[in-house]
């Protein structure tokens, strides 16, 4: 049957007619498509390309228009929203955040490669258990352990100070890097390890010079996830630091739509585009080095 | 490697597990517990059985307008957030130019959507004056009182995290792009229209992300402090009043950590009975390719 249809001339005109409707068809979907991308990529990111440009306005300029080149542009927002209400400048609560990140990050990234070379690596009772503890934290709602947390560090003596925001990372307390660590550990084969330990190497040896090696990548990538987050973070310093002269960024700028700056919009957007600044660097910076980093491992993304 | 790695493996493990006892187990059982009492900072503790659960259950109006409220939120957020994230994933899905850059694009809102900036920067865009206003009424519309009324105030904080679609969209994007592209020319094959073939190939194979995203996102949703905290104040009436909010006044204004905790549970049992109700549905909906992940 299908030869009939092969040797007719009107089945030969019939399908180059079906061909072209079809190529005119895709033409009209892609145009959809990049349409609808376009559409809704700009709605996306116009409130941060009018952020960047309302944070150069004037306080009067804001609320006169949508949109976001500012006619003369000016940097009194910047220089009056450094200053900040407080005695202290932004460049402080910058510091701070500074103080917060450097430590957690480090402490991040250590515990939680020794911890996942201590499940990928070898065997122990109790391990199963443990390993599940590790995918239940990643689902309990932190909001249920937070009250005995504060409860426990009011006992130590630890609030309105950073250790809060510490300690529980530098015990690898954040269980997805745990995890995601382990997931590349398990794509590095083990060969080279084993080579080291017939040479005599210990096996802290034997991580500390042919496995984190390997596991660089994902280590930045560990530590790169734990900056933003921790940039982010607003509710454990919103609990935790109490002392003004001690706020990250984030407390900081919510101190200042609260106080008296309330109608000095001007001054708030600019903050809030040096607070947005280091994550954005850090992302653009980052997705080079990832795709970089993944491939030079010679992981499988 | 055997003998003395029985328990060396356990060494560089030990970290966690103090951690796990000292910050999430012992904290874990502890709300429990203090769920029982009532427990005022500076003041004594004393057991008072399930009275603080039949206060709420039966007595707090703030508790069930903010019950009503948080689970309007999560249905209304997480199903939207997910088909527009699996939407745009379906788009970005094909050989498109520039592919990348509408991927970072929409990425960039996730990363940064977290910070307290772009909540602030939410409360400029829907005042009374704000961007969205000068928008409307420049193209005719009349302006809308976002903060004052209880529908629209909450849907301001859906809108923010609905822009935060990215996460979960690259996670579809990645299983998108993981599909044997062979099952469709089979289905053209057999006359299947781009329609039914994403029904009958794409969605089936999607199902193990889709629940990921579905537990994720809802886990992430009913933990909502942010908007609330800084956006609308849990207002107008108490219209965004989520429960991570009222938990956070009750435990760190008021310091009535008793009461709190129990508010705490009940959140949390809510979250783990929805859990299990997606885990126990997901046999009957999730397709798992045996042999394709291990």
């Amino acid at each position: 049957m299908s030869d009939s249809i092969l040797h007719s001339d009107k089945a030969i005109e019939d399908a180059e007619k079906f061909l072209a409707v079809q190529r005119r068809r895709e033409k009209i979907s892609l145009a959809i498509r990049y349409t609808i991308l376009t559409v809704v990529g700009l709605i996306m990111l116009y409130p941060l390309i009018w952020l960047i440009g309302a944070s150069f306005k004037s306080n009067t300029e804001i609320f006169a228009g949508a949109g976001f080149m500012p006619a003369n542009p000016t940097m009194d927002g910047y220089v009056k929203g450094w200053e900040t209400s407080t005695p202290y400048t932004f460049g402080r609560f910058f510091w701070n955040t500074f103080l917060i990140i450097a430590p957690k990050t480090i402490c991040t990234v250590i515990s939680c490669t020794v911890v996942a070379y201590g499940f990928a690596r070898f065997d122990f009772p109790g391990k199963k258990i443990l390993f599940a503890t590790v995918i239940g934290t990643l689902l309990l709602p932190n909001i249920v352990t937070r009250i005995p947390q504060y409860l426990l560090f009011n006992e130590l003596g630890w609030l309105d100070t950073y250790l809060p925001l510490w300690v529980p990372s530098a015990l690898a307390g954040d269980a997805f890097f745990v995890f995601m660590l382990l997931q590349f550990l398990r794509s590095i084969p083990r060969d080279m390890e084993e080579a080291a330990r017939v040479d005599g190497a210990t096996s802290f040896q034997a991580l500390i010079y042919v496995v984190v090696p390997m596991l660089v990548p994902a280590m930045i990538s560990v530590a790169l996830f734990q900056f933003m987050w921790t940039m982010n973070d607003f509710l454990g310093p919103l609990i935790y630091v109490s002392s003004v002269d001690k706020f990250p960024v984030s407390l900081a700028l919510k101190l200042s739509i609260d106080t008296a700056e309330t109608f000095e919009w001007n001054r708030i957007l600019a903050m809030s585009v040096l607070t947005l600044l280091p994550s954005l660097i850090v992302f653009f910076l980052s997705q080079k080095y990832f795709v970089e980093g993944i491939s030079a491992g010679g992981v499988k993304g | 490697m055997s003998g003395d790695s029985r328990l060396l493996g356990f060494w560089y493990v030990l970290p966690y597990l103090i951690g796990l006892m000292v910050f999430t187990a012992i904290p874990f059982l502890g709300s429990l517990y203090l769920s029982f009492t009532d427990y005022r900072l500076m003041q004594g503790m004393s057991f008072v059985g399930l009275e603080n659960y039949t206060d709420i259950l039966t007595r707090d109006r703030t508790f069930t307008r903010s019950f009503n409220v948080t689970m309007l939120y999560v249905l209304i957020t997480v199903p939207l957030k997910l088909a527009f994230a699996l939407f745009i994933a379906g788009i970005l899905n094909s050989k498109l130019k520039g592919i990348g850059f509408f991927r970072t694009a929409y990425y960039v809102p996730s990363i940064l959507g977290g910070s307290i900036a772009i909540a602030v920067l939410w409360r400029y865009m829907f005042a009374d004056t704000g961007l969205i206003n000068m928008l409307l009424t420049s193209i005719g519309f009349e302006a809308i009182n976002w903060f004052g009324n209880p529908g629209t105030a909450l849907f301001t904080i859906t809108l923010l995290r609905l822009w935060q679609f990215g996460s979960a969209m690259v996670i579809f994007l990645a299983a998108l792009q993981s599909i044997d592209k062979s099952l469709y020319e089979a289905a053209a094959i057999d006359g299947a229209k781009p329609w039914r073939a994403f029904f009958a190939v794409t969605l089936p194979l999607l199902t193990p992300v889709i629940f990921f995203n579905l537990i994720m996102q809802m886990v992430q949703a009913f933990q909502e402090f942010n908007g609330p905290y800084v956006i609308t104040n849990g207002g107008p009436l108490k219209s965004t009043y989520l429960l991570p909010l009222y938990i956070y006044e009750m435990a760190f204004k008021k310091f009535d950590m008793g009461y709190a905790s129990a508010i705490a549970w009940v959140l949390f049992a809510v979250i783990m009975v929805l859990t299990l109700i997606a885990f126990w549905s997901s046999k009957h909906w999730v397709y798992y390719a045996g042999d394709k992940r291990s």
